[in-house]
């Protein structure tokens, strides 16, 4: 009887003792979180006005804001938004659909779990190796493409996943009336994914719209507005990594009202994410 | 404890079904699992525009066999049958054509599975694969198709909504409007209404009594009961075998092996 109470007196210490660790472990990163989010804020809304979306990036001492930036920003991460999604759609389609069993599909589902975690200096370098060097140029195809290497493998996990969790008997549904099992996934599968595939897709467009390692190497920087991708773009991480580490006071403005946009950006791409999920679960 | 001795009772019994005409013939059917063999030597007639029911406990064989019919089977590399299955004269084993197959053959699965699209999409799917109807016909098409369902009165006023808005029920019968809707000569239904309640279980029992007019249906289920009221012939399946095969009057009156008058008593299953 003793025995069982100091037990249980044991289970109770080491319960309690293991809550309080799990507690000030969260209240350490929710406080990192803060400190982020509270200097961004403080410092970036000063910076915060109309040139910033109407000017483009100035010369130190001079007035301007982030305009070639955000759309040079916008128009890589939506091109490469466009190769991810066919890449991803399709290769996650035919590893959950086709290859998926076979030793070449175990393959591509590894590397495309390596290419997941890969350091995206490294994907910055290997576009710069096979694009920027070859055409003797920096360009914003080159930063959208490298974005793409970035996004791709995330949107064919998602794809991979969502079709997978369908029941099978969707699948055999669609065969047992007699259609080919591509038209079964085009117009029955791929339409009952859709808000996985979708939600998947906004995160791995959240995560790229922030990098700016893989972009040094490929889009680099352009000080003027320009809609032509087939040179140097200007973009915002790049933007604000420089304008952070110079001595004026006027381009750390900007770099902090840019840090600025994109969080907030970013938390709207993710918040938009989890409702579109969450419409997933209701149907 | 009243198990099946396996020392004894291993007769079966396969009766003729005379004149009647045989819309599918399965001849020493055998089917393998990767190596594993899950359906030994069937040899079973489905009688044409009769209702056959296929009962026996889990694991007996009774869904593999539904589904070499439409071989459902050969979407998973490891699956392979032989012998002969002759439907209209023709070995669907050796058909290379399987979509067309499917649509000669169609298919109701245990759970409702309704296309994430509307209540007439749904029936117009398998439609508009192998033919191109006005949107008259095809009105009057999905029309029809509800109504044998028994589904065309609670739904005729919510054609656009979505199949999965409907309940359980109605989505099984939404499955069943689907099926017919292609007018396949043979309907499989894979234990139909094990996922429905008891009012919706009677009406798609009454569906299929009126769905025999017109095509050949082979139903697998575990309620005995539903076997008896909806099914003209019944085979007994045991272990990948067909124990027994008659007319279904005599198999649950008078069945002719010890095996099937356990099964049918509640001895075991």
């Amino acid at each position: 009887m003793t025995a069982s109470a100091s037990k249980v007196a044991r289970r109770k210490l080491t319960n309690v003792v293991f809550e309080a660790f799990c507690v000030v472990v969260t209240v350490v990163a929710l406080v990192a979180l803060a400190a982020i989010l509270w200097s961004l804020l403080s410092q970036g809304v000063g910076g915060l006005n109309l040139d910033i979306f109407t000017l483009s990036t100035p010369a130190p001492g001079s007035r301007g804001g982030l305009a070639n930036a955000i759309v040079g920003s916008l128009m890589m991460c939506g091109l490469a938004m466009a190769i991810a999604l066919v890449v991803g759609v399709l290769g996650g389609t035919w590893l959950a659909e086709y290859g998926g069993r076979s030793l070449y599909g175990s393959v591509v589902r590894f590397i495309n779990d390596v290419l997941l975690s890969a350091p995206s200096i490294l994907v910055g370098l290997f576009v710069y190796e096979i694009l920027v060097a070859p055409m003797k140029g920096f360009s914003g195809f080159a930063g959208s493409v490298a974005l793409a290497l970035l996004a791709a493998p995330v949107i064919m996990r998602t794809t991979e996943d969502v079709l997978l969790l369908q029941a099978a008997t969707l699948r055999e549904a669609g065969v047992a009336l007699g259609a080919p099992l591509s038209l079964v996934i085009r117009s029955i599968l791929w339409r009952s994914g859709t808000s996985g595939i979708l939600t998947g897709a906004l995160l791995a467009f959240a995560r790229i719209s922030g990098e700016t390692a893989p972009l040094l190497f490929t889009a680099l920087n352009n000080q003027f507005f320009s809609l032509d991708l087939r040179h140097a773009t200007a973009n915002l991480p790049v933007v604000i990594f420089n304008f952070a580490l110079s001595a004026y006071d006027d381009w750390r403005r900007l770099a902090w009202a840019g840090a600025l946009l994109i969080a907030a950006f970013v938390l709207a791409v993710t918040i938009l994410a989890r409702i579109v999920a969450k419409e997933q679960r209701r149907s | 404890m009243n198990t099946l001795n396996p020392t004894e009772g291993f007769e079966t019994s396969i009766a003729s079904v005379g004149d009647a005409p045989v819309k599918v013939d399965v001849r020493n059917l055998n089917f393998f699992y990767g190596g594993s063999p899950a359906l030994k030597s069937v040899s079973i007639p489905f009688v044409k525009n009769q209702v056959t029911a296929l009962i026996g406990p889990s694991g007996c064989g009774k869904s593999t066999l539904l589904r070499t019919l439409n071989r459902m089977y050969a979407l998973y590399p490891g699956q392979k049958a032989e012998g002969e299955i002759i439907l209209d004269g023709e070995n669907i084993l050796a058909s290379k054509d399987l979509a067309r197959l499917r649509a000669r053959v169609g298919m109701v699965f245990q759970k409702p599975t309704p296309f994430p699209m509307s209540v007439y999409d749904n029936v117009a799917f398998g439609v508009r694969l192998y033919e191109t109807l006005s949107k008259a016909d095809m009105d009057v098409r999905v029309q029809d198709a509800l109504t044998r369902a028994a589904l065309w009165n609670e739904v005729k006023d919510n054609l656009k909504g979505p199949g999965l808005g409907l309940s359980g029920g109605q989505q099984q019968r939404l499955c069943v409007a689907r099926g017919v809707a292609v007018r396949p000569e043979v309907l499989l239904l894979d234990e139909p209404t094990s996922a429905l309640d008891p009012i919706s279980s009677a009406k798609l029992e009454e569906t299929v009594t009126q769905l025999k007019a017109d095509h050949t249906i082979v139903i697998v289920t575990h309620n005995l009961g539903q076997a008896a009221r909806v099914s003209d012939y019944t085979g007994f399946m045991y272990l990948g075998e067909l124990v027994e095969f008659g007319p279904t009057n005599q198999v649950f009156t008078r069945p002719a092996t010890r095996r099937t008058s356990d099964y049918i008593t509640g001895r075991f299953g």
